[in-house]
């Protein structure tokens, strides 16, 4: 008969949870969050026989308690969803640590079953692992299987199918002892919690009364929630604290930790594993440490392995990237050539296909990068990176882990902040991630770049390449002193405590990195879809609208086709080009003026007398206004404001001739308006990417934080500037 | 022998954890990735920086900020 069961993978970090997930799923995943936070949930569906299964994979964790939100999630999806059967995976080459979980996992009762993963390698130690004496003493089914290869998948789908079949969902704790200080005072919690009725067939009440004891605040709450009956439970709670702080000098919950520890320890030497002299895999990571994280070697590699990780991006990147600027910009032009012109043509070809067309431009590099990423996560380097890095980046307050994040974004000048901010979900501490993602956007992305090089060739001349250096200095001080202030003000609070596992190194598979990376380029691509086209449109109509009046438009029209006569009847090469140069200059002239009366241009003209405190006037308001949208836009707006007709962000020497010669400007707004580019709002994609990686509250605030800043430090360096050089 | 801070020990020094004195969510966390006492541990490395420095517990390998190592508390020489 066909049957639909629904199974949770659950284990710690790097026990090769994920790789048996995507062995079992393949392709047939869906990734979403959990309900009012940030932790991805991870479901998949497969067959089995004619059986539909589908598999749940919980967030890695090491314990669970109700301090983290991996943690929290888990433990609220087994109480509250009951899986037929919760499959812990563990590794098994890391057995004593692993089953602090698994032995969590069955005090809470769940219908569990052991996978023994990575058993290929404990095997290759020449170790062995009594596999049906563990069981025996788990009172849990145990199998051993090899995630990578597949081995023991079987065995461990039909053993969770026969657990979920014979316990229908009822919880059948373990009960492992915890001494003669705490068993009585336990047995005598749970028995007040059963009289008062708070475990509603989710929890065992021994589970409660531990937890209780070890000071969980979920369950101090739902106890509490009882009111008066529950005060003997605190009293009781109290004074077994007391006790055991004056007698063993410690609390109650060290002294849970250790009988768990105990209780294992306890299982492992009888029998259940052959002591192990040789760890043959992680002398072999041991070996490759020596030389990766040394004190000198370490650094200088990890400098040399981002390096390539940035020049390989792009130049791999460059050639797909080309393809779709290529594939778009014909999109265009044919549609423009199909549709007649006017407004619509306008919305259809500069607003939906430029728009969207500019965004997933970059999705060649956010495969790449993210392809890259993922091994470095998934080999295990990653976690060397943040350790080496993290006594540095803690100074600012934030985590060994922000290094990658920051990097992406720029800190090699280059970057993006879209991948960036998405990287920085490999932060375990939510305000060292939060922070991590609010700075990411202060670096020098690719966008930013082709400003600094116009502003740069046009004032600072030889010196150009030294005032790029400067840029990529002042961003990474700007980064990290915002970082130090949004951790000593908003995101206050104690450094989230590093304890982190240094796995052994491993190749990734590569079914895990095609279907990891595919996910994140996926979610780019939907938002490229909706969101973006949207603001796309809106922005493009900002910079269209309400245009030139009748009679403007029909004085640009009347000398055009002056022009295209007298070109028709020359038959002079030079006067020809003379005669369409002059017709050029008449076009720039209408896209200006059109600019200038639009509402982007009203907006830019109403904030003149605030921006004039940093020197920019209002064509200088439209290209930043236009930046929102995306940095590209800012060289190009700034070539139409300055009626120098179409200006390509590649070649934009005669724009910095016209910029160097203009009267209202000098050195003093040059550095201004770098200051400014560098620090302003991030570009609409990236606000739209920190909405999902934070929330949409901190999304806006990072529109008004960097903007506030960028306006503070430019008209500063503005008025530094004019007292210093002009 | 002696009782010292986990801070204290050189890198290749063994040693036994006696007592972790940390609370909290520090405390959980540490006591959850497998320091509690009777744990035999091994300094294998620090960081470029001396800080954090790298442990071999349970067949595994642990990094911790020093600020962390001195909650715990070993006891030297003896493995």
């Amino acid at each position: 008969m066909k049957q639909n069961y629904e199974f949770a993978l659950a284990g710690n970090p790097n026990a090769g949870k994920t790789t048996m997930f995507n062995t079992l799923t393949g392709g047939r995943q869906r990734v979403g969050n959990y309900p009012g936070v940030t932790v991805e949930k991870r479901e998949g569906s497969m067959r089995f026989g004619s059986d539909d299964l589908n598999i749940v994979d919980l967030p890695g964790t090491y314990s669970l308690t109700a301090y983290t939100q991996e943690e929290l999630v888990s433990r609220t999806y087994l109480v509250d969803s009951k899986p037929g059967c919760v499959i812990n995976i563990v590794d098994a080459t890391n057995l004593e640590r692993n089953l602090y979980l698994t032995v969590q996992l069955l005090e809470l009762g769940s219908p569990l079953v052991v996978a023994l993963n990575m058993m290929d390698e404990v095997r290759k130690q020449g170790r062995h692992i009594n596999t049906s004496l563990l069981s025996h003493h788990l009172r849990a089914p145990a199998i051993e299987t090899v995630a990578r290869t597949g081995e023991g998948k079987d065995d461990m789908i039909t053993a969770a199918m026969k657990m979920s079949c014979d316990r229908q969902g009822a919880l059948n704790p373990l009960v492992i002892t915890y001494g003669p200080d705490l068993d009585p005072v336990i047995t005598q919690i749970a028995d007040m919690i059963e009289d008062l009725k708070l475990c509603d067939g989710r929890f065992p009440s021994r589970w409660l009364a531990i937890k209780y004891l070890e000071g969980d605040d979920q369950i101090l709450d739902i106890v509490t929630k009882a009111g008066e009956k529950s005060e003997a439970i605190k009293k009781l709670a109290e004074k077994t604290a007391k006790h055991c702080k004056d007698t063993l000098g410690i609390y109650p919950e060290s002294l849970i930790a250790d009988y768990r520890y105990g209780f294992i320890a306890s299982i492992l030497k009888d029998g259940v594993m052959a002591d192990d002299s040789a760890l043959d895999r992680v002398i072999l990571s041991d070996r490759i440490d020596a030389l990766l994280t040394n004190r000198f070697f370490g650094p200088v590699i990890m400098l040399m392995v981002l390096y390539a990780m940035f020049a390989i991006t792009f130049k791999l990147g460059a050639a797909p990237m080309g393809w779709l600027e290529a594939l778009f910009g014909w999109l265009g032009d044919t549609v423009a050539s199909i549709m007649p012109d006017g407004d619509l043509e306008s919305l259809v070809v500069s607003g939906v296909i430029g728009g969207v067309g500019g965004v997933l431009g970059f999705v060649p590099l956010i495969i790449i990068m993210f392809m890259m990423v993922t091994f470095l996560e998934d080999s295990g380097y990653m976690a060397r990176m943040a350790y080496m890095m993290d006594r540095v980046l803690r100074i600012f307050g934030l985590h060994g882990s922000s290094v990658m994040p920051l990097i992406i974004a720029g800190g090699i000048p280059g970057g993006c902040a879209v991948p960036g901010v998405m990287a920085s979900r490999i932060l375990r501490s939510p305000k060292e991630k939060l922070a991590t993602l609010l700075v990411v956007p202060f670096m020098n992305c690719g966008a930013k770049v082709p400003v600094f090089i116009l502003i740069c060739g046009a004032f600072f001349g030889e010196k150009a390449a030294l005032a790029m250096f400067g840029a990529t200095i002042t961003s990474w001080i700007f980064a990290l002193l915002a970082a130090r202030f949004l951790r000593s003000t908003l995101i206050r609070g104690d450094a989230t405590p590093f304890l982190m596992e240094l796995p052994p190194y491993r190749l990734p598979t590569f079914k895990g990195l095609i279907i990891h990376t595919w996910e994140r380029a996926w979610q780019y691509i939907k938002k490229a879809g909706t969101v973006i086209l949207g603001l796309s449109v809106i922005i493009w109509a900002g910079m269209t609208y309400p245009g030139l009046d009748e009679a403007q438009k029909a004085g640009f029209e009347t000398k055009k086709s002056e022009i295209q006569t007298k070109i028709s009847s020359v038959s002079d090469n030079d006067e020809k080009a003379g005669l369409e140069a002059k017709l050029e200059e008449i076009s720039a002239e209408e896209s200006m003026k059109t600019l200038r009366v639009s509402y982007a241009g009203m907006l830019g003209q109403a904030l003149e007398p605030i921006s004039k405190l940093a020197g920019f006037d209002w064509r200088v308001n439209i290209a930043l206004i236009g930046g929102f949208a995306a940095k590209e836009v800012i060289v190009s707006s700034l070539g139409t404001a300055y009626s120098m007709g179409n200006v390509d962000a590649e070649h934009s020497e005669g724009l910095g001739k016209r910029l160097a010669s203009d009267p209202g400007w000098n050195v003093a707004v040059a550095l201004a308006l770098m200051i400014f580019v560098m620090l302003y709002s991030p570009c609409f994609v990236t606000v739209v990417a920190i909405a999902k990686e934070a929330s949409r509250k901190w999304a806006a605030f990072s529109m008004v934080f960097n903007t506030t800043v960028a306006f503070v430090f430019s008209v500063a360096v503005y008025n530094i500037g004019m007292w210093l050089f002009v | 022998m002696d009782i010292v801070c986990l801070r204290k020990l050189k890198v290749n020094e063994k040693a036994v954890i006696s007592a972790v004195k940390a609370e909290g969510e520090l405390g959980r966390r540490i006591r959850a990735m497998g320091l509690v006492p009777n744990t035999e541990i091994k300094v294998i490395g620090e960081a470029p920086l001396k800080d954090p420095v790298a442990l071999r517990l349970k067949g595994f390998t642990l990094t911790l900020r020093n600020s962390e190592a001195d909650y715990i508390f070993v006891e030297q020489g003896k493995s």
